[in-house]
């Protein structure tokens, strides 16, 4: 491969024709004849030449970036090209994620060899190249007829420990590496045989900006170093997290023991100038010890060559020969930000310096004029980028010292930077609203079921605050504080309906909560609100974990992170997880799969923006932001869709031998995939609407498990999209073309998906012909959602938040070099206790637009949709006609300012009034129209309830108090608080002091009748206790049982005032009380027995009271005979028998004719009657 | 209304063994002159239900029954017109309506052929004339009346006071202009869970976003408040979002910890409440 890079280099072969040549296998004829016979030979090398030329960088690149992340480069042909690194490039050049199988194990050539020909760790094409050739310790020759001899020269890397020296080194072993140097020794083999993959992340500089996003959890990485052997490998290997047996230490226990040995090891040694093979934490040390050497354009040791090589890398790049676009991006920052070249030897610098016989790099001056170099042919990508990383960018004085012109482009466009749209996602977790239509018992078989379901929401709910709560907490682990309450739950699951419900209700809220980017974790750009949001939410808990994140420096995924489950994605991860259950997991593929498909069908907008005039602004706006939403619940959706569909197959690695993998896929092959993707994929891509179909596509590509990728149909998915990749040329922009940004998204997300280690390394440099077999008639459809503009910057960065990884390798750069530091570094205020006491007064606005926000989240979905609608389409109609924008703002404009004004200002001037003018419309009519929209809504929905409602009706009838009325009336509780305490004095035993005056029973009496006249308050149970109470009252006051308040001669109530008494409560019982009174308790036994304790007894009361009854109508004669024919039953003293007997007899003897007054004066007996006679 | 935690401590702390007898709450309300009387009744309550649910399990073994029995008969053999019963509940620190159960289902089963249903009796103690016993009717009807934590009154009382405030908050919702679905009315929907109110548009308070309105005419405690997130203000978070208690009697201040999690505390119904607004311009 060297031998294309030679001729190139001697000018025999123009760039162009040669990365014609590499892109496109056919011969051009734009090529010389010349070229064509150079290129011809090389012919078979052809493929070979990109990952040689990735490798051969990275490998001249080793000198500079000792310390500083490897970044991986995907070669699967490298090992062969690079014999000074027999040992370590090929892992390294596999890149960090790759790093899942360090090749430990002393020989395995019998295992080795069935795999490789699959392809899953191939590294190259021939037998000589496998790995069972270069087993470690054993030195290698150069093979495969290439053997460059590069001035590094050979380097021993001894199988156990990797600190020992190499023998003729120039290359400084970065110890710090794990890549390169994986901790072999401290990793005993485990009971297979095999050795525990140590799914490596790549560290990655940490800036102090970098501690105002959330931490990457890292879940994927296990221990290294405390790996007990004795654990089956079927559990604690599993790279994906899976299968953690309950004592496995969890990751935070893991950087908490790291954190401790790390300082333990500081204070051992004070300068720790020799890296120790940690994890993560290798590189905070980068910045503080190391100064950057300053570079200078004028010691660039062979510009011609430097540059020639950047040209052909650029043009690989642009055509996208390399796999990940913004690896290389990354690489070529590294290069810029480069802090001092290792001292190579003088024998190397004595080479000839215009072949590849001497480095590429030979100091700090070269890395750097070849990455200004190489970001000058990419400047497109770079404008591109958030507007921090090209601040970075711009203000790097490097850049400024080799390209002025660069850096000037840089900054316009910094400059000229603005964010299109802001996703105004709803505020994060809310719970999923009950919806009769589709919760209530109607659509449960059973009752039991309904309300099984009902305690299942509410564990789920709690089980999902505790985890909000505590799962920041160092040592709180899910399955061990949840994973049983889970198990519980699902295991009440019984009907097939109720894990519909359940995974209806799970999907939901997974939707709802790691929809937005708030809620997926880390993904927010790195801004103040993040800090913001966590300070906002008044939890001290919250500030010492800000803290704690503060001091600590954190690892992040790197410029090609694992798939990883950020926020309160780990929720539903772990609690599928935990659950493990296979009817839950079924549901949920199902259910996934189809809002999959009903998303991924939606017909979303096609027009392209501003036709006219910029006519629709609104609708323009409201286009890209479903589209936003629509791709990121896809996203989400695919990503658990795969997780959970290949679940059961994941393992830690590829089958061992070549008989088992032929087993394995004899099965897997048979099984249908859970989601037809590859037709979807082709559907999408006919229709043009990659943008859409792949990002989902690559997440849930990015499950897959080391099978996958060998079956015949993921194969031709992943060959599929490695057109696509390959078809996405920014550089063109032809009209009907994708637009830049969804071009720059694809290629994002599949330059990530190829650096998953269970992608198939080999496919990436496949044969043309293969693909050509493949391709897809898009012409069906002209104008798809590819050419409209859908893609914004914030979405990329949202999708790919690893992107971000450039801003923070240059972030890093400004804050350990040269003085100022200021830029980027944020400084945190200690907040005050001010500050968490009272959450920070909301803007009226704001709160308005929660309302709305809110409003929308307890009503059918629907009529959010129908609101939405009209409000967009009203919206962009009233825009249409504010076209006097346009018209009257010049005019405006030109009439106020003064007549010397040179033409190009007034005419800036007038583009701007008329931009502002219409802005301004759009925004004024967006809010109103819907505002009027959600009125007329609001005033329907009252309206129809009000018609329906029983409650207006109701409230009239039931309560049955006249209109008039202004419910002053006293409490029904507190009437018969007040009666239960007269009755409780009465009952006794009472204080010599406590007694009741007549004037507050009879101030009761008059409220009783006020209360039972209202109604307002009154519910049955208590107007049935009044009347009950109110007969107690009367039978007290026959037996003048109630102790008066005074003196002790008038501890009784006078007889006219117990009558009057006796008056208002017949009065009550005949008016007030509409429910019935158990007017027959005043005889029961124990009532009239009341009379048996009083000396005198006097019958005159109740006599009186009887006849009062008949005479209202309370009460039928007949119905009083009774009850004092039942009084004869009971025992009674022989004397008050012999009363009760008179009294019945003077009752029964009454005319039944009303004339009371002198009935009773005459029926009374004489030795009794003088109490009477006073009535 | 609203107490701090020492505060409340407090007044707790006053309530240990005090009888729940209409003199008692005389006695605290001097004590603390400066609370509602509704508070300090409700907080006495509920430390008494505190103490009589820890208490409870030891005044129902068999003997203890039997001693109880025994005491009331000879009690009532020397003078049946004394409150025996009400001084035997008192004595033992145990409700006095709770001790007139436990004798009266004594008694039942000694005189009846078969075990007296709870129907039956909690008829009985609803109307002790019902009761085939004189005496015992009025050491029961004693009991109830005097005791002003347990029994049917009490029962009854508690209720209408529940509903009271009910009616309160509707007739203030309907005064603010607010449409709203009272409990009946979900429940008629199907709902499982059901506030007291749920807001058909949601309005702010103090700057919370609030969907539905729960009344509880009790002071909120510890032990009280606890319960009713678990089984009633979270289940309604769960399906209607954040929303709004008003403890009608106060509550312990420090139990208002819930705001941005979505449940919000109040005494009253709230003066600050942000609607939806229609005019933006």
């Amino acid at each position: 491969m060297a031998a294309v890079l030679e001729s190139l280099l001697r000018e025999e072969v123009s760039v162009a024709a040669a990365v014609r040549w590499i892109a496109r296998s056919t011969q051009s004829s734009e090529e010389s004849p010349g070229e064509a016979a150079v290129l011809n030979s090389l012919r078979p090398l052809r493929k070979e030449f990109v990952p040689f030329l990735l490798n051969f960088l990275r490998e001249q690149s080793s000198r500079v970036l000792p310390q500083g992340p490897p970044t991986p480069a995907k070669a699967p042909g490298a090992s062969a090209a690079l014999p000074g690194r027999p040992g370590g490039q090929p892992r390294g050049g596999r890149g960090a994620r790759s790093q899942l199988f360090p090749t430990t194990e002393p020989s395995s050539t019998a295992a080795e060899a069935p795999l490789t020909r699959r392809g899953g760790r191939r590294r190259g094409p021939g037998p000589a190249r496998e790995r069972g050739g270069r087993a470690p310790g054993v030195p290698e020759e150069g093979v495969g007829g290439e053997s460059l001899s590069w001035p590094g020269g050979r380097r021993l890397k001894g199988s156990g420990s990797p600190s020992i020296p190499s023998l003729t080194l120039s290359d400084p072993p970065n110890l710090s590496n794990l890549e390169e140097f994986p901790p072999v020794g401290s990793v005993p083999p485990g009971p297979a045989g095999r050795t525990k993959p140590s799914r490596r992340i790549n560290p990655t500089p940490v800036s102090e900006e970098r501690s105002l996003s959330k931490p990457k959890i890292c879940f994927t990485s296990p221990p290294i170093s405390c790996v007990p052997s004795s654990q089956p490998s079927t559990l604690d290997t599993s790279p994906w997290g899976l299968g953690l047996p309950p004592g496995c230490r969890s990751l935070r226990e893991e950087r908490e023991m790291l954190r401790k040995e790390r300082s333990k090891q500081l204070q051992q040694s004070p300068t720790p100038a020799s890296p120790t093979p940690e994890l993560g934490t290798s590189l905070p040390s980068r910045t503080g010890s190391l100064t950057a050497e300053p570079a200078d354009p004028a010691r660039v040791s062979s510009p011609q060559r430097l540059e020639l090589v950047a040209l052909v890398y650029s043009s690989c790049i642009a055509e996208n020969l390399v796999p990940n676009l913004f690896l290389e991006l990354f690489f070529v920052f590294q290069l810029l930000t480069a802090r001092r070249m290792v001292a190579a030897k003088n024998s190397d610098l004595e080479l000839s310096q215009d072949s590849l016989e001497s480095p590429l790099f030979q100091s700090i001056h070269d890395c750097v004029f070849f990455a200004v170099q190489v970001l000058q042919h990419q400047f497109q990508v770079l404008s591109s980028l958030d507007k921090g990383t090209l601040k970075l960018l711009a203000e790097n004085e490097r850049l400024l010292c080799f390209s002025p012109a660069l850096q000037g482009r840089l900054r316009a466009a910094y400059e000229g930077s603005v964010a299109k749209v802001s996703l105004a996602m709803p505020p994060s977790a809310q719970a999923v609203s009950f919806q009769p239509e589709t919760d209530n018992r109607a659509n449960f078989s059973s009752d039991r079921a309904f309300h099984t379901f009902k305690k299942q929401r509410d564990v789920f709910y709690e089980v999902l605050r505790e985890w909000e709560d505590r799962h920041e907490e160092p040592g709180w682990d899910f399955e061990k504080g949840l994973g049983s309450r889970i198990r519980a739950m699902m295991g009440q699951l019984s009907a097939a309906c109720s894990h519909s419900h359940f995974v209806r209700l799970f999907q939901k809220q997974l939707l709802q909560m790691c929809q937005s980017p708030g809620g997926a974790g880390g993904t927010v750009l790195g801004e103040a609100p993040d800090v913001l949001s966590m300070l906002g939410a008044d939890k001290l808990g919250r500030l010492r974990r800000l803290q704690e994140r503060l001091v600590a420096p954190q690892s992040s995924g790197g410029p090609c992170p694992p798939p990883t489950f950020p926020g309160c994605q780990g929720f539903f991860r772990d609690f599928i997880l935990s659950a493990s259950s296979f009817q839950f997991n079924q549901h949920l593929m199902d259910s996934l799969s189809l809002k999959i498909r009903e998303l991924n069908g939606l017909a979303l907008p096609q027009h392209e923006p501003g036709d006219e005039d910029g006519e629709s602004d609104v609708d323009w706006q409201g286009a890209r932001r479903q589209f936003a939403v629509v791709l990121l619940s896809l996203r989400l959706l695919a990503k658990f869709l795969g997780f959970v569909a290949f679940l059961p197959y994941r393992g830690p690695e590829p089958p061992p031998t070549r008989e088992l993998q032929d087993s394995i896929l004899a099965l897997r092959s048979q099984v249908p995939p859970v989601l037809d993707v590859q037709a979807l994929l082709q559907q999408g891509l006919r229709a043009r609407r990659a943008v859409l179909t792949v990002p989902w596509l690559v997440e849930f590509l990015s499950f897959a498990d080391h099978i996958v990728p060998l079956l015949d149909y993921y194969r031709s998915i992943f060959t599929l999209l490695l057109h696509v990749h390959r078809s996405l040329v920014l550089s063109q922009d032809n009209e009907g073309e994708m637009c830049f940004l969804n071009k720059l998204l694809l290629l994002a997300v599949l330059g990530w998906l190829f650096q998953i280690p269970t992608f198939p390394e080999d496919l990436f440099f496949l044969e043309e012909g293969q693909v050509d077999a493949l391709e897809v008639d898009t012409a069906a459809s002209e104008h798809g959602l590819d050419s409209v503009p859908v893609v914004d910057q914030q979405l990329l960065y949202i999708c790919c938040p690893y992107i971000g990884e450039l801003r923070k390798l240059l972030a890093s750069w400004v804050s350990g070099s040269s003085g100022r530091s200021g830029g980027f570094v944020r400084k945190i205020t200690p907040t005050t206790t001010t500050g968490l006491g009272a959450q920070a007064p909301q803007t009226s606005q704001g709160l308005q637009a929660q309302l709305a926000q809110a409003f929308f989240h307890n009503q059918p979905p629907s009529l959010r949709r129908t609101v939405e609608f009209v409000a967009e389409r009203i919206g962009s109609n009233c825009v249409k006609h504010i076209k006097f924008c346009q018209r009257k703002s010049p005019g405006a404009v030109r009439a106020l300012l003064p007549e010397e004004t040179p033409a190009a200002v007034l005419s800036s001037a007038e583009n701007i009034a008329v931009g502002l003018a219409t802005e301004k419309a759009c925004a004024w009519l967006s809010a109103n129209i819907t505002a009027l929209i959600r009125r007329e809504v609001k005033a329907a929905v009252s309206r129809t309830l009000r018609a329906q409602g029983p409650e207006p009706a109701a409230r009239g009838e039931r309560r049955g108090c006249s209109r008039a009325c202004e419910h002053h009336a006293p409490l029904p509780s507190h009437l018969i608080s007040e009666i239960k305490d007269v009755l409780s004095l009465a009952a006794g035993p009472r204080d010599p002091d406590e007694g009741v005056s007549p004037e507050h029973l009879e101030q009761l009496l008059g409220q009783m009748g006020q209360t039972l006249r209202c109604r307002q308050f009154l519910c049955p149970p208590a107007e049935q206790h009044l009347a009950k109470c109110s007969v107690e009252l009367a039978s007290l006051l026959v037996a003048d049982q109630i102790p008066v308040l005074g003196p002790p001669p008038q501890h009784r109530l006078e007889r006219g005032q117990a009558r009057r008494l006796l008056h208002m409560l017949l009065s009550l019982w005949k008016d007030d009380f509409q429910g019935p009174v158990p007017l027959q308790l005043l005889l029961s036994p124990r009532n009239v027995g009341l009379l048996a304790d009083t000396r005198p007894r006097e019958w005159d009361l109740l006599l009186f009271l009887l006849r009062e009854l008949v005479e209202k109508g309370l009460m039928g004669r007949m119905e009083i005979e009774a009850c004092l024919g039942s009084l004869h039953e009971a025992q009674w003293p022989g004397d008050f028998s012999e009363e009760l007997a008179t009294l019945f007899n003077l009752f029964l003897a009454e005319p039944h004719m009303p004339e009371p007054q002198r009935r009773t004066c005459e029926l009374v007996q004489p030795n009794r009657g003088t109490v009477l006679a006073q009535s | 209304m609203i107490l701090t935690k020492a505060q409340y401590d407090e007044i707790a702390q006053c309530l240990v063994s005090v009888p729940p007898t209409r003199q008692s709450l005389r006695k605290l309300k001097q004590r603390f002159p400066s609370q509602s009387q509704a508070t300090l009744l409700s907080i006495f309550s509920q430390e008494y239900q505190k103490h009589i649910k820890r208490t409870h399990a030891k005044h129902h073994t068999s003997e203890a029954i039997e001693n109880y029995y025994q005491r009331y008969l000879n009690g009532v053999v020397k003078n049946g017109a004394a409150p025996v019963l009400l001084e035997l509940a008192n004595e033992v620190d145990y409700a006095p309506s709770l001790m007139a159960r436990i004798i009266l289902e004594r008694f039942l089963q000694e005189h009846e052929e078969t075990p007296p249903s709870k129907s039956v009796i909690n008829s009985m103690l609803r109307d002790p004339s019902q009761i085939p016993d004189g005496v015992l009717a009025n050491q029961v009807y004693q009991c109830i009346v005097n005791d002003c934590c347990y029994g049917p009154l009490v029962d009854c009382i508690k209720h209408a006071i529940g509903h009271e405030h009910e009616v309160l908050l509707r007739d203030l919702l309907l005064e603010k202009n607010l449409s709203f679905l009272d409990e009946d009315q979900l429940r008629a929907k199907g709902y499982d869970k059901t506030p007291d109110f749920i807001l058909q548009v949601p309005v702010a308070v103090e700057g919370h976003i609030i969907h539905w309105i729960e009344s509880k005419a009790s002071f909120g405690d510890e032990c009280s408040h606890h319960a009713y997130l678990h089984d009633q203000f979270w289940s309604y978070w769960n399906r209607f979002g954040p929303g709004l208690v008003i403890y009608w009697y106060g509550f312990i201040q420090e139990l208002d910890c819930n705001r941005e999690r979505g449940i919000l505390l109040k005494a009253c119904f709230p003066t600050d409440i942000v609607t939806l607004c229609h005019s933006t311009a």
